[in-house]
């Protein structure tokens, strides 16, 4: 394949001259335009409309997703995304509309958000859900907005957060971002939360503690009533980060466990077609007595009819411009209408039976990183192929080679050459025995041949990159040559 | 390697009188793999022993690193900024991270030398 940029393959007088001139007036730049903001050229690339058809055809051709491949990104939930929610999401009452448009002319609209907020509620125990943070970690920030703001009110001056060893970068980042202290609590040998040492962290001064459960090991964490029951105990709040909710779907609830603010991740859970930068979606859920905290507008009813309440006390302001991210809520709701309470539960269930059908197959080829059984993902650790000098990179790279998207690597750092596969319930079994197959064979290449490795992977058009040369010296930005 | 005290965040400090220079253990820099990134607190800046004071940036992950000793930045290692390299190349020497001005030789106790230190290390390879 022809590799080269668009800019590359640029050819004078290929440009195609159809463009009609302007009908209306030309102003001259500089009479509208500060004369430092103006450019002599503009070096677009000079082609042909078959060589641009040919070009972008053949780039999507290397596309790698969810509808091509099998794509056990841990802690990323990439099931399949139902067709139908685009069919819903792309009519044109939907897409049509204008934010501003008045609520008279938008109730369909706003009937969506007020249904998915009952569904979510009744999934997760909340009393109420904004949806206007448009990805998880914006949720994240939402919710320990919401703490902070409900610990001020109360004039109370606490500075800790506490996070779990284990826990996505996004929860110490999050903290940080509200002017938080960041303490963390160390796992146990089993991957769960050390219940002793938290009883030693939390204290009068601490803010809320952060928890994914299932975590990220895939473990769930059992003694939850524990850890809610230690931080309640000093005044501070539970927040859920919903990472992992799949596994939980219709089973039970965060309400149930203590949590007082959560976040969902709409677009992972309840399949919006994501990855490399969304689009994305969070709600975030209060208990009843932080709801008037939540972001402003909220979806509310009157006489039969919808409308958008602004009138919370308390209110932590907006996150985001008008309502989130729309269409992928218009999915979230599809996707939930068409399971329904028993399809959701399912699931739930068929997550965690994919992930331990792996890891049952796998445990004796590869190193579990928890002797206890898992949730909707497993953690494998390659230090018995590292003895013999190949990497969980190396045999990520390997996977693909057989079609495979590489599992997320060196996460949870706990675990040393992690390799964390998360199959969701979208998988079949062939699916899951191939992958099982491929992981077996590359584990007897690692023992027939190692030094191979490092040449792999073998069948894409570019091969195996310098990575760090690429993150010591990042050249992120096409130039003309010889400029 | 002569003389140098580890901490069980893989740091090693090396005293000479007051001062200290600090850097991180060979284990830490093959553990982490190829350093790309290093960010370096300010000469002057003040941190108790064990305190966060660096970060550095991996292919694979971000890792902070732990003052050993108390004390305050005299000088840090500039040329880092442009060869991260070094960490991984000569971790002992041309990869260390900072000079201190150390408050307290009591914190010494809290310590381990290469004999325990590598002890240590084994240990923890068992554990995953």
């Amino acid at each position: 394949m022809d590799k080269r940029l668009i800019f590359e393959k640029s050819e004078d007088g290929r440009e195609n001259k159809l463009v009609n001139p302007p009908d209306i007036p030309l102003i001259p730049p500089e009479s509208i335009i500060p004369k430092e903001l103006l450019r002599e050229d503009l070096p677009l690339p000079s082609l042909g409309e078959l060589d641009v058809v040919r070009h972008y055809t053949n780039l999507s051709r290397l596309n790698f997703s969810v509808d091509t491949n099998f794509y056990p990104l841990g802690s990323c939930t990439m099931k399949y995304n139902p067709k139908v929610n685009e069919d819903i999401a792309k009519l044109k009452s939907f897409t049509h509309l204008h934010p501003y448009q008045p609520e008279n002319y938008i109730q369909g609209a706003l009937k969506v958000l007020y249904e998915l907020e009952k569904f979510l509620c009744l999934l997760t125990g909340m009393a109420r859900f904004s949806f206007q943070p448009p990805a998880g970690a914006s949720g994240e920030f939402t919710g320990m907005m919401i703490i902070k703001a409900y610990h001020k009110l109360r004039k109370e001056k606490r500075y800790k957060v506490i996070i779990p060893d284990s826990s996505h970068g996004t929860n110490p980042a999050t903290a940080s971002m509200c002017g938080y202290k960041t303490v963390v609590v160390p796992s146990t040998k089993e991957g769960l939360v050390d219940i002793d040492n938290l009883r030693k962290l939390v204290d009068e001064e601490t803010s809320a503690m952060m928890l994914t459960n299932p975590n990220t090991l895939g473990l769930f964490e059992e003694r939850i009533l524990d850890i809610s029951e230690i931080v309640h105990s000093k005044g501070a709040l539970l927040y859920y980060d919903g990472a992992n909710f799949n596994a939980l779907l219709g089973i039970t609830k965060p309400s149930l466990m203590g949590f007082d603010v959560i976040h969902l991740n709409l677009h992972k859970t309840f399949s919006t077609p994501h990855g490399s930068g969304g689009p994305g979606a969070a709600g975030v859920g209060v208990k009843d007595e932080l709801k008037e905290f939540l972001p402003v507008p909220l979806v509310d009813t009157k006489n039969g009819r919808y409308y958008f309440n602004y009138k919370l006390k308390n209110s932590i302001g907006k996150v985001k411009a008008f309502y989130g991210n729309f269409t992928v809520l218009v999915r979230a709701c599809a996707y939930i209408l068409r399971l329904g309470e028993e399809g959701l539960k399912r699931v739930a269930q068929h997550s965690v039976l994919n992930a331990n059908y792996l890891r049952e197959k796998l445990k004796d080829t590869y190193k579990l990183a928890s002797s206890n059984r898992c949730m909707h993902e497993v953690v494998l650790s390659c230090v018995w192929q590292k003895e013999k000098g190949v990497k969980a990179v190396d045999i990520a790279k390997r996977l693909i080679d057989f079609g495979i998207h590489p599992p997320t690597m060196y996460f949870p750092l706990i675990v040393k050459e992690a390799l964390m596969i998360e199959p969701t319930e979208t998988e079949s079994k062939s699916t899951l025995d191939y992958f099982i197959q491929i992981m077996k064979q590359i584990n007897d290449e690692v023992n027939s041949s190692p030094d191979n490795f490092k040449n792999y992977p073998l069948t894409t058009p570019v091969r195996r990159v310098d990575e760090t040369y690429a993150a010591r010296f990042p050249d992120i930005r096409w130039k003309k040559s010889g400029v | 390697m002569d003389n140098l005290l580890f901490s069980k965040t893989h740091e090693w400090v090396k005293i000479d009188n007051d001062i200290g220079w600090v850097g991180v253990s060979n284990y830490a820099q093959s553990e982490l793999g190829d350093i790309v990134y290093v960010e370096l607190p300010k000469v002057g800046d003040e941190f108790t022993q064990f305190s966060k004071f660096a970060t550095l940036e991996s292919t694979k992950a971000v890792a902070e690193v732990y003052l050993p000793l108390s004390g305050t930045i005299l000088e840090i290692n500039k040329e880092l900024v442009n060869n991260p390299q070094w960490i991984n190349e000569s971790p002992y020497e041309k990869g260390w991270l900072v000079k201190i001005k150390i408050k307290d030789f009591k914190d010494k106790d809290n310590l381990l030398n290469e004999d325990s230190y590598r002890e240590f290390i084994e240990k923890e390879k068992e554990n995953i």
